[in-house]
């Protein structure tokens, strides 16, 4: 890649006494860039982000941020704005107050904070004014011009979530670093506010970094994003990239709305396919399809119509179970009638059933 | 049996669930406060047959004798020393052992202890140390006061000092107690706030302290105020045992002098009016405690 990267992560390990955390986490952020840190809950990628932010110190390796090293600085020195998934608003001040301390922190002396004193210092006149318009500039923007006076244990969760986001937004950072920021948001709630950082990235223009377990909201937002499992990046990629190429079983049975088909070499599709017992064959629901000259054939158990799409659950000779996706137009035959399955062309994944690596080639045996 | 409506079998339940207490503490509460209300008026005598209605005479003697006057001054003098000083020392220790935790636990756990010692210990007998530590020669302060070059001094005989001596161990006992409730208001403040005040760039002891650690104790604060005024203004072992309220009433309190009044001279009316002063004192305080402060500890 010709770009610098704005931030890197260069071989960092985290250790808590005798628990590796983190293990040779390589990461690296191109400006602008939009990434997701995807992974089960206990996977370090609330560890990674609290290194990124400066929250944290590697026990080993470096942070590199704009080609300079900054473990030793702290995340306010960095300049990286964050958003907790618990929003961490700050109880006693008004939303107005929120959204300014970054500012009043940085603008305004020890003296100039204290309530009746900050009025009768004339600098501290300017930047109080200065900081009520940049406050109200960010607040019009996420649409918070009536609650600026309102405490935050009187908003709702939505309402919280756009505070943390001002908070984050009023002081121009480097590098936006969000933590699982829409978990605690109803589903429909969920699905808005994800177009909203979105646009969000694309009009401020800085790198956001995104914690997440869920893969649909990675795939949805990011344009790279990172899979760590246990500790490690399992893979680091665009969605279309970890979707079409994952590296290992882990990361496809991750990455995809579907948990993806694996069939080990007695399965039965092996032998179809004449890979013998060295691969592990995945494939997608998705490319699973009702096929009537189809080689995979199967009892149908399950029906879920979700309306767009059903989603079928079969049982094959062997016993295993399968899953499949068919069109919500297509007829269906009843549970319990025989089906026959195609995969679609090229959706073949092949992993190596020892280690479980991703096989680019497979020689028929 | 015929069922009873719904209704009324709810009324009946609420009314066996709340109705001992109910009772119970009007008899052995509002009952009890209303006779010595009563009794205030008075010039009744423990064991008399008969008493004369004196209508506030009781109220003019507590206020306008010079004797009543030093018990409400002397208590308010001591009151005044005690809140703040075991207050913010009991912050202060919270915090300090707090922070400890992260880098010596055994340590700050063992500190712990020796805090609340004081707490768990009876005041009563700790009085007896007391009384040995400040001995005008023997004592451990003033040997060591010498040894410094100062001047030995009669902690507990002297009257410009006797009252801030018991001050200082009323705070001795009371430090431990509220480090204790200060560090449970400590664990409770959600560590993402503290991490928020870093990359806000309030990462600093002392704005931490003020952006997030002060304003998330605000309900402890308020409780641990209330619980200390209550106890300072009751103050009477240390007084009983260590200065009977002397020397010359330099260390009378009104909790003292209610005692003296009541079960040595027998004067129920006097003692009882001095009970009804005391009791307004912390009615008004508590009162005022959760009216100012309730509504901005909380953050609706």
């Amino acid at each position: 890649m010709t770009l610098p990267a704005l931030l890197e992560l260069q071989n960092v390990s985290r250790r808590f006494g005798q628990t590796t955390v983190l293990d040779d986490v390589n990461v690296s952020i191109n400006d602008g860039s939009f990434t997701a840190l995807l992974g089960a809950s206990g996977c370090g990628k609330s560890t990674t982000l609290r290194i990124i932010a400066g929250l944290d110190r590697p026990t080993e390796g470096r942070v590199v941020l704009n080609g300079a090293e900054v473990a030793e600085k702290t995340a306010y020195e960095r300049n990286v704005a964050m958003v907790f998934q618990s929003y961490a608003l700050y109880p006693h001040l008004t939303v107005f107050q929120n959204i300014a301390l970054p500012l009043t922190m940085r603008h305004l002396g020890t003296l100039g904070r204290m309530p009746g004193l900050g009025r009768l210092l004339p600098n501290a006149r300017a930047a109080r004014s200065h900081i009520r318009q940049k406050v109200g500039e960010t607040a019009e923007s996420l649409g918070l011009s009536e609650l600026l006076h309102r405490k935050p244990s009187s908003l709702s969760g939505g309402q919280k979530q756009r505070v943390a986001l001002g908070r984050a937004l009023v002081r121009d950072p480097v590098l936006f670093l969000l933590d699982e920021p829409l978990s605690n948001l109803d589903a429909r709630l969920r699905i808005k506010m994800r177009g909203e950082l979105v646009s969000l990235h694309k009009r401020t223009g800085k790198p956001f970094v995104y914690v997440t377990h869920d893969q649909t909201e990675a795939m949805a937002m990011a344009d790279q994003i990172v899979v760590m499992i246990d500790g490690k990046v399992a893979q680091a990629g665009s969605p279309r990239d970890l979707y079409d190429h994952p590296a290992n079983k882990d990361v496809a049975a991750f990455i995809g709305h579907n948990a993806m088909n694996f069939f080990e070499p007695g399965d039965g599709l092996a032998q179809l396919n004449g890979v013998g017992d060295k691969a592990v064959i995945g494939v997608r629901p998705e490319h699973l399809v009702p096929d009537p000259d189809g080689a995979l054939s199967a009892h149908l158990e399950t029906a879920e119509f979700l309306g767009s799409e059903t989603v079928l659950g079969l049982r094959t000779q062997n016993g295993k179970q399968v899953t499949a996706i068919a069109s919500g137009e297509v007829d269906l035959p009843a549970e319990g009638s025989q089906l026959n399955l195609g995969v679609l062309a090229g959706r073949f994944h092949y992993f190596d059933s020892q280690s479980g690596k991703r096989m680019t080639e497979v020689t028929p045996s | 049996m015929r069922v009873l409506p719904r209704s009324i079998r709810e009324t009946l339940t609420d009314a066996w669930l709340v109705g001992p207490a109910a009772v119970a503490m009007l008899t052995f509460i509002f009952l009890p406060v209303a006779a010595v209300a009563v009794f205030s008026f008075t010039d009744y005598q423990f064991g008399a047959n008969s008493f004369a209605w004196l209508g506030l005479e009781n109220y003019e003697r507590l206020f306008g004798s010079t004797l009543g006057q030093r018990a409400i001054t002397n208590t308010l003098l001591y009151v005044s020393i005690v809140i703040p000083a075991s207050v913010g020392l009991g912050l202060v220790v919270a915090i300090g052992l707090h922070r400890m935790a992260e880098w010596a636990p055994g340590f700050s756990n063992v500190l712990r202890a020796v805090y609340f010692l004081p707490v768990a210990a009876t005041l009563v007998a700790m009085s007896v140390a007391w009384q040995m530590v400040l001995h005008p020669s023997l004592g451990v302060v003033n040997q060591a006061l010498v040894a410094l070059g100062g001047e030995p001094r009669s902690w507990l005989s002297d009257r410009g000092i006797v009252l801030y001596t018991l001050a200082m161990i009323g705070v001795w006992q009371t430090v431990g107690y509220n480090m204790v409730l200060f560090l449970a208001g400590l664990v409770a403040i959600p560590k993402d706030l503290y991490d928020a005040a870093e990359v806000d760039g309030a990462g600093g002891n002392w704005s931490r302290f003020w952006t997030v650690t002060w304003p998330m104790l605000g309900p402890t604060t308020l409780f641990v105020l209330v619980i200390t005024a209550t106890n300072a203004f009751r103050v009477f072992e240390t007084v009983a045992t260590l200065t009977q309220g002397g020397p010359a009433f330099a260390s009378d309190t009104l909790v003292y002098a209610l005692y003296r009044e009541g079960f040595v001279y027998f004067k129920a009316g006097y003692a009882s009016a001095i009970t009804m002063v005391f009791f307004v004192i912390l009615l008004v305080l508590t009162l005022a405690q959760f009216r100012l402060v309730e509504r901005r500890v909380h953050y609706r």
